[in-house]
């Protein structure tokens, strides 16, 4: 019982103020860092202008601090009751987006609110850490090691998938499931049980691979090799990677860019802004990005530690998961790594629905910081205890 | 359970940092692919950088010529010296303008467009600054070039009406395109590029675009031009041939002299539309460049109407032009036969209504070949009630009247003939009175020279002809201009022949209303028209009224609808002269003169000798 009362520390004057002042401003720093970056990127991608895109940058960045810390005000176990809600809301948009979405940039698809574009894939990912998180949060060691009480959570993960898959958009649909499997990962899923559903992954891929439609099978091809579409996302890759290259050690210097300007770069404002950083700063700059976002993930891991109780410590886990995702993807694809993807760099790409997400998320992490130690026992402690 | 607590997050504490440390991994091994192509192969890639890049540049497609029937060129391409601005290629575009004004002449509202256009447009887009300038300002530019970067001196095309006014009615002219036009075609956005807004060039505006070509050029770091890798030409605009004779529309237009009148003149077999001239017009290039307020003023508030093309969009009561309509109506619905004699008086009661004839003391007992020849009203009034509106109306939209006719050119009106239900639909019933006077062509009827003249057209010929003003694409002759592509109307021959017989008695018979319009040497068989455009009341019309004395807005318009030669029927025309007062007197003269210099520009006439031929007496 001494080991429970550990558990309670939640005064009742846990106030407003006080919650304020339990945000993890370090963190919130670094975030308005990179979304600096993203500034300077922005303005330099404009020709040396706030506009179009930096000014706008900054005021949606300034948006997203707000509704972050709104969001890290909300008691951890307000948003844990919410969670099916919320998945359920996301599986929702993700039908309705199906139904009367209309596409971008051939496969993106995205859903106007009240004049608000907003891409139900993004918001589907961050419903899919709260309700993975609120079902393992709920779970005995015993009943995790049950295949039968993993049948639910992966059904869970298959039902967006399976819809993103649909739009179609194979790149959100790998990240999705691969987010889901760190996610069980993360819960203590015996190592075993992974090998088992990978091994038969490339077997089942092939067969439906075979009973795809030509042009399925020719948008995979696409996917898997933009060599394909020389014209299309292989000219990008060159032309960032002769952006990257030709910025050397050092960089151009600020403004000093040539490959942006003279706009060989596609998307230089959006999915390729790396490449105008990259440039410009050289490899100095490119490193010192690379770990800036390297101190958010492990900062936010950091949070995710600290935390007392398992839903707080998937939740965290699984943004944060999520937000290296997109770091990787977007960066590597940058350098030709992996196949185009249209994903932007968070809080430097040009977008603010992207945006929007990405600091919804970390709203919730930081909810997670503030109510770290709140006590929020699982029905399985909670019925014991009782 | 305090043990499970501390499980899992014993269990979650070592994966997160598993994960954790993968994570740290990727990281450093997306520093090392930075590395490798920004340190160990950046010098190559900086070369590539460096050394030239590849850019395409669209190109403006030279938009299609429109000429007359014989190649004679209405509208074609001038070459345009410009002065353009590539925003990218300057540190500061005020400075560079300001430079540029102390050289060149640069308005202020020019200067307000160019930087509006450079806010909006992506700053590799050239955007005008200066166009048609002349030797002495290039060599300026040229000269002072390092004060002005960015700037550029290049060689476009603007748009020539070589005829100026003459045409610009049916040519139209182009303009600058408007946000809307825009939409996602890049080649709108070029510098200088021009949409059709009026004429032919709107109605044929894609097919004289042409299609953009683009050019692929090698260019350094800092955007200056190496070589050119690839071209690809585009396609130009398509050559647009009309119908219409240059040389006819001249002579039409130097007839009017300074009325204000419109006519059109027709091929009356396939329904070419060889002229169609309207009086007062406008330069049409003053469009091109943007027209200033006070032009447009001028022309919109002038009471002539100078941007109306009256051969379309002018409408008038066909007044007696009217009768053969009615006279068919009834000949085919059998309310009248030509041998049937009617007494005019010289007026109609009806209620206790009078309705004159404009013969005061009447014509006494006519047949319908008199009644066309005397323009006798009294006859058409008694024909109409016997026959009705709805008849009649029937007749004259297939006649071409008071019907959109699928003419391609833009602003076409379709004008009115009222039918029952017409009248009903605006609330009211349709009364004998409104018959009466829709017999001779007044009341609510109202219909455009071009409909006056297919109407003549169709008369002649019998077939339903369509007016049309395309000839030929990039010299393929369109089907139009075959007659058999033209379906017959399907009216009994006879009933065509007495309209046509007492047309030709108003030109040729003694006693008729228009000798004045008779050709020696060829058979033109027509019919006078005046349109009121003010009501004459009883009291002055019993006192000798002479509508030449009522001020010029007021009085009725003089029209004449003929076709010729007679017994052969190539030609059909309608002229109407805006308060020219009688038809007889105004138009017909004017009808007479176009046709002959229609039949003597005749490519056909040698062999055919229209004038040879000599109808019945």
């Amino acid at each position: 019982m001494i080991e429970q009362r550990r558990l309670i520390r939640a005064a009742p004057s846990f106030g407003l103020s006080q919650k304020l002042l339990g945000i993890n401003w370090l963190y919130v720093a670094l975030l308005c860092l990179l979304a600096g970056v993203g500034y300077a990127a922005l303005y330099s991608a404009a020709g040396g202008s706030p506009e179009p895109y930096a000014a706008r940058h900054v005021l949606r960045f300034g948006a997203g601090l707000v509704l972050m810390v709104a969001i890290a005000l909300i008691d951890i176990r307000v948003i844990a009751r919410l969670s099916w809600p919320i998945y359920g809301a996301a599986i929702a948009l993700l039908l309705l987006a199906a139904l009367f979405g209309h596409q971008s940039k051939g496969a993106q698809r995205w859903i106007d609110v009240g004049g608000i574009q907003l891409q139900p894939s993004e918001f589907a990912k961050i419903a899919l850490v709260l309700a993975l998180a609120h079902w393992f949060h709920r779970a005995s060691w015993e009943r995790i090691g049950n295949p039968l009480f993993l049948v639910s959570p992966a059904v869970a993960v298959l039902v967006p998938v399976g819809l993103i898959l649909k739009e179609p958009n194979l790149g959100t649909a790998v990240i999705t499931a691969l987010l889901g499997a760190a996610m069980f990962f993360a819960a203590g899923v015996r190592w075993w049980k992974f090998a088992l559903i990978a091994l038969p992954v490339p077997f089942a891929a092939r067969f439906a691979y075979n009973h795809l439609h030509d042009y399925q099978k020719a948008r995979i091809d696409t996917f898997l090799d933009p060599e394909t579409d020389p014209l299309g996302s292989g000219y990008n890759i060159l032309q960032a990677k002769i952006a990257l290259g030709s910025g050397g050690t050092w960089g151009k210097g600020f403004l000093q860019g040539t490959q942006g300007r003279l706009n060989f770069l596609p998307e230089k404002q959006t999915d390729f802004i790396f490449t105008t950083i990259g440039e410009e700063f050289g490899f100095a700059g490119g490193v010192a990005v690379l770990c800036l976002l390297g101190l958010i993930v492990f900062g936010g891991t950091l949070i995710a530690l600290r935390c007392r109780h398992q839903y707080g410590r998937l939740v965290a886990f699984g943004i944060v998961f999520n937000f290296f995702m997109y770091v990787f993807v977007n960066i590597a694809m940058v350098m030709g790594v992996i196949p185009v993807g249209g994903v932007p760099l968070p809080l430097v790409s040009h977008g603010g629905s992207a945006m929007i997400m990405v600091m919804i998320g970390f709203g919730i992490l930081m909810s997670v910081y503030v109510h770290r130690d709140v006590e929020f026992a699982g029905p399985d402690v909670g019925a014991s205890s009782g | 359970m305090i043990v499970d607590e501390d499980e899992h997050r014993g269990v979650f504490t070592r994966r997160a940092l598993m994960i954790m440390g993968g994570q740290a991994t990727v990281l450093g091994l997306l520093a090392a692919k930075m590395y490798r192509v920004q340190v160990a192969e950046g010098a190559r890639y900086t070369t590539l950088a460096e050394n030239n890049r590849i850019s395409a540049r669209l190109i403006a497609p030279p938009r299609g010529p429109i000429l007359d029937r014989s190649g004679t060129v209405l509208a074609g391409n001038n070459l345009n010296w410009r002065a353009l601005l590539l925003a990218e290629q300057t540190q500061d575009v005020s400075a560079t303008l300001d430079n540029f004004s102390r050289i060149v002449s640069l308005p202020d509202h020019e200067r307000l467009r160019v930087e509006r256009e450079v806010a909006h447009h992506r700053s590799f887009l050239p955007i005008l600054v200066r166009e048609f300038l002349s030797w002495d300002d290039m060599a300026k530019i040229e000269a002072n070039s390092p004060d002005l970067p960015g700037i550029m001196v290049d060689l476009g095309t603007s748009r020539l009406y070589p005829f100026g006014a003459r045409f610009a009615h049916v040519v139209g002219y182009v303009a600058p395109p408007s946000e809307k036009d825009m939409g996602d075609d890049a080649m709108l956005a070029l510098p200088g590029f021009r949409v059709g807004r009026a004429g032919m060039e709107k109605s044929q505006d894609f097919r004289l675009r042409g299609k953009a070509g683009v050019v692929q050029l090698e260019v350094n770091a800092a955007g200056r031009v190496i070589r050119e890798i690839g071209r690809n030409e585009g396609a130009p605009g398509q050559e647009l041939g009309l119908t219409i004779d240059a040389e006819l529309q001249k002579a039409v237009l130097a007839r009017f002299g300074d009325e204000s009148a419109s006519a059109v003149v027709m091929d009356c077999r396939n329904g070419e539309v060889l002229a169609m001239a309207t009086n007062p017009s406008f330069d049409p290039s003053v469009f091109a460049s943007g027209v200033s307020q006070a032009q447009w003023d001028a022309l919109n508030e002038n009471r002539r109407k100078p941007l109306i093309n009256k051969a379309v969009s002018g409408l008038y009561a066909p007044g007696s032009t009217f009768k053969m309509a009615v006279a068919l109506a009834a000949l085919e619905a059998g309310t009248l036969t030509p041998a049937d004699r009617i007494n005019c008086p010289g007026h109609l009661d009806v209620g206790d209504t009078r309705f004159h004839c404009w013969r005061k003391r009447g014509h006494g007992r006519l047949d319908l070949h008199g009644a066309l020849k005397h323009s006798c009203d009294v006859f058409f009034y008694q024909v109409a009630l016997r026959t009705g509106i709805d008849r009649i109306a029937a007749m004259s939209h297939r006649l071409g009247m008071g019907t959109h006719l699928d003419l391609d050119l833009p602003g076409q009106r379709a004008g009115l003939v009222p039918t029952r239900f017409w009248r009903l639909r605006h609330g009211k019933l349709w009364n004998r009175g409104d018959t009466i006077v829709s017999g001779i062509g007044q009341g609510y009827i109202q219909v455009t020279p071009l409909q006056l003249a297919t109407y003549a057209a169709r008369i002649a010929s019998g077939r339903a002809v369509v007016p049309h003003l395309t000839r030929t694409l990039d010299n393929v002759v369109q089907p139009g201009a075959q007659p058999e592509h033209w379906p017959e109307l399907g009216l009994q021959e006879t009933n065509l022949h007495a309209v046509r017989h007492g047309m030709w008695a108003v030109v040729n018979e003694g006693g008729g209303t228009a000798p004045i319009a008779r050709l020696p040497g060829a058979q033109l068989a027509g019919k006078t028209g005046s349109s009121q455009v003010h009501r004459v009341s009883r009291a002055a019309r019993e006192h000798g009224f002479d509508s030449s004395k009522l001020p010029w807005h007021l009085r009725p318009h003089a029209l004449f609808v003929a076709y010729a030669p007679y017994n052969a029927p190539r030609y059909a025309l309608a002229v109407v002269i805006e308060h020219g007062n009688a038809g007889a007197k105004a138009a017909a003269p004017v009808a007479r003169d176009i046709m002959r210099d229609t039949l003597a520009r005749d490519p056909a006439r040698l062999q055919h000798a229209p004038g040879a031929h000599m109808a019945e007496g």
